[in-house]
């Protein structure tokens, strides 16, 4: 187990590098910076000094092995966009907003979810199963931001009933910001596909289960139905939430560029898609790298839950990536 | 076995003897796919969708009333359902609304077939030489996979356009570039498979040459899986393209894209609620169109669904 771990978080960590290398020499592969002429007329001695102080001076490879080395020391550099602040400083402001919209969308999505598929899956062929079928496919294939715009049109334009985009400052959000109507659409957009899989595949995995041989037993046996249901099916049925949680997890947690741009939520997504225009090479590196870590931990948490909720898988088989 | 699998199994026999036990007709593995995809109500809407959207970016210098760049500034920001030469609107520059929109389709059309040839063409090959040869060769693909895995698919994208710009053909080619990794894999895992299997031994005994044994016995057997994924890959470049192009990192102007037009519209929603409206429902239309073609096309190609 432990060795399984170590060799994950080994590859984890090669897997980093190689990224960190691709974004790295992808940025300073074209000619330009953020300090061109265009954007500051600058006479040559103080344009030499600025790119001296952040380094810019030298070749791309010791560029790139001084910003490994201070990343080593949880040092991300200077955000070109903001220079009086740091890009930790930056990051850690707005990963806490995505966090906090993040948290929000996972209980709406797996608390309405969840249910949900039972339901559907107790009333199976009725149409109240067609239903659900029907609006999670619905929420699986149209893309958030379609979502979030039919949101606005309709809750905020034409019923006037919800404010069109913004968010209440971090420090005010554990119930303020839950009482603020800032948070109900983006939520919304933002859940209806996580959501919709939740149910899609509880759905499926009820079904199958109720059809199970030791359920029949169960129900032989003259267990009650709501103890066949909590001992055996739903137990049994939760298993693929897993998977499901570990793939959904870490996207809403880093933040999605589309809800976070068109509700104006000032997020991590919102500061990648700035960071890009602004061509602000730190903060640019520093998201990458905080996502592809995010990624690589959140996929290791699940195939190691896995073991525990299932014990017939084994760890570490050959012949899958 | 599940009451499922016997109920099919039950009818697979029935159907396999005709009433008056005459031997049925000869029957194709493409031949039946085609029958069970147009059984399927669902893949048949899926079909008229992505059919009639297909029809406007074929015909749209014929339908469309107006050329897509045609700006027309007495013009400007004019409602739907008001102007009888216009009557999905105008829009910021006084562009006509309904031209735009349907030349839109072709460039949905235009990046989602030409992301998905780029996907194939690298992916297939890529992941069949992997699941093919194995050893060395095998070994790189496979880490070059995990670590395109690692980055999240649209941010990569995102990525490369901040580097080389936008415009129609740097969308199509930073999406091709983020999207073969998919198709790769299943390539791969698909052909460590079949290169296993008798037939493939067989014909290797026989002295079957190799690019024949590739592309004459392991690579039809994995066609149906590659299919769907293609199916399913074209919705999720059109996505992507409306996506990037949403945030102001894809097409250029003056090409008409339903994604810029959703980005656009966002400082004119208040009151120029079309502007909003009319792209965000084509957008929708058409993934939903290609999803049930997907996944009617996916149940059509497995025989073990045979009803």
């Amino acid at each position: 187990m432990a060795r399984y771990v170590l060799g994950r978080l080994v590859s984890l960590v090669f897997v980093l590098i190689a990224v960190s290398m691709i974004t790295f020499f992808l940025m300073h592969s074209v000619p330009g910076g953020p300090f061109d002429e265009t954007n500051q007329p600058l006479p040559p001695a103080a344009k030499a000094n600025i790119l001296a102080k952040y380094g810019l001076d030298q070749p791309v490879w010791r560029q790139y092995l001084n910003y490994m080395s201070s990343v080593l020391r949880f040092d991300f550099g200077i955000p070109y966009q903001q220079p009086t602040t740091t890009v930790a400083e930056l990051i850690k402001r707005s990963w806490l907003v995505s966090a906090q919209l993040g948290l929000m969308t996972i209980i709406v999505a797996f608390g309405l979810g969840i249910p949900i598929g039972i339901f559907a899956a107790y009333h199976q062929n009725s149409w109240i199963d067609t239903g659900v079928t029907f609006t999670a496919m619905l929420g699986i294939t149209v893309p958030n931001f379609v979502v979030g715009t039919w949101l606005i049109l309709f809750f905020a334009l034409y019923l006037g009933w919800l404010p069109m985009g913004g968010w209440n400052t971090p420090e005010s959000w554990i119930v303020p910001g839950l009482l603020s109507k800032d948070w109900i659409m983006p939520v919304l957009a933002y859940a209806l596909a996580p959501l919709s899989v939740v149910a899609r595949y509880t759905r499926a995995s009820v079904i199958e289960t109720i059809r199970s041989d030791y359920v029949r037993t169960a129900r032989a046996k003259g267990l009650t139905s709501t103890r066949i249901m909590s001992r055996h099916v739903l137990r049994n049925a939760l298993i693929p939430m897993v998977t499901i949680f570990g793939v959904e997890v870490p996207n809403l947690l880093t933040g999605t560029i589309f809800i976070e741009t068109i509700f104006r939520i000032p997020g991590l997504g919102k500061f990648f898609v700035t960071s890009t225009f602004n061509r602000d090479y730190p903060m640019i590196m520093a998201l990458v790298l905080l996502i592809a870590f995010v990624w690589g931990i959140t996929y290791l948490i699940t195939d190691l839950l896995y073991t525990r909720i299932d014990p017939r898988i084994r760890l570490g088989s050959k012949g899958v990536i | 076995m599940s009451q499922v699998q016997q109920e099919n199994l039950h009818t697979a026999v029935q159907g396999a003897v005709t009433p008056n036990g005459i031997q049925r007709p000869h029957r194709t593995l493409w031949g039946d796919a085609v029958r069970r995809f147009f059984q399927n109500r669902l893949a048949v809407l899926g079909f008229v969708l992505v059919t009639f959207i297909a029809f406007l970016a074929i015909f749209a210098d014929l339908i469309a009333p107006y050329d897509y760049a045609r700006a027309d500034f007495s013009r400007v920001l004019v409602l739907p359902f008001r102007d009888p030469l216009h009557p999905l609107g105008t829009d910021e520059v006084g562009r006509d609304y309904l031209s735009r929109l349907i030349y839109g389709a072709r460039t949905s059309m235009l990046v989602g077939l030409s992301v998905q040839t780029f996907a194939v063409a690298v992916g297939v090959t890529l992941g069949g030489l992997a699941g093919y040869l194995g050893g060395r060769t095998d070994f790189v693909v496979a880490r070059l996979i995990e670590i395109m895995t690692a980055f999240p698919g649209l941010l990569f994208a995102i990525l490369l356009i901040t580097v080389w710009g936008g415009g129609l053909h740097n969308v199509i080619l930073a999406l091709g570039i983020t999207s073969w990794i998919g198709i790769a894999r299943l390539t791969r895992a698909q052909l460590y498979q079949l290169r296993e299997k008798e037939f493939v031994e067989a014909a290797r005994g026989l002295g079957v040459p190799q690019h024949r044994i590739i592309f004459g016995h392991l690579l039809p057997n994995a066609l149906s899986p590659i299919l769907v994924a293609i199916s399913f890959g074209i919705p999720a470049a059109i996505f992507g393209e409306a996506g990037l192009s949403f945030l102001g990192l894809g097409v250029n102007d003056p090409i008409a894209s339903w994604g810029k037009m959703v980005g656009v519209s966002g400082a004119y929603v208040r009151v120029y609620w079309h502007m909003a409206l009319f792209p965000t429902i084509l957008i929708a239309l058409t993934m939903l169109g290609f999803s049930f073609m997907g996944d009617g096309l996916r149940d059509a190609l497995d025989p073990r669904l045979d009803k």
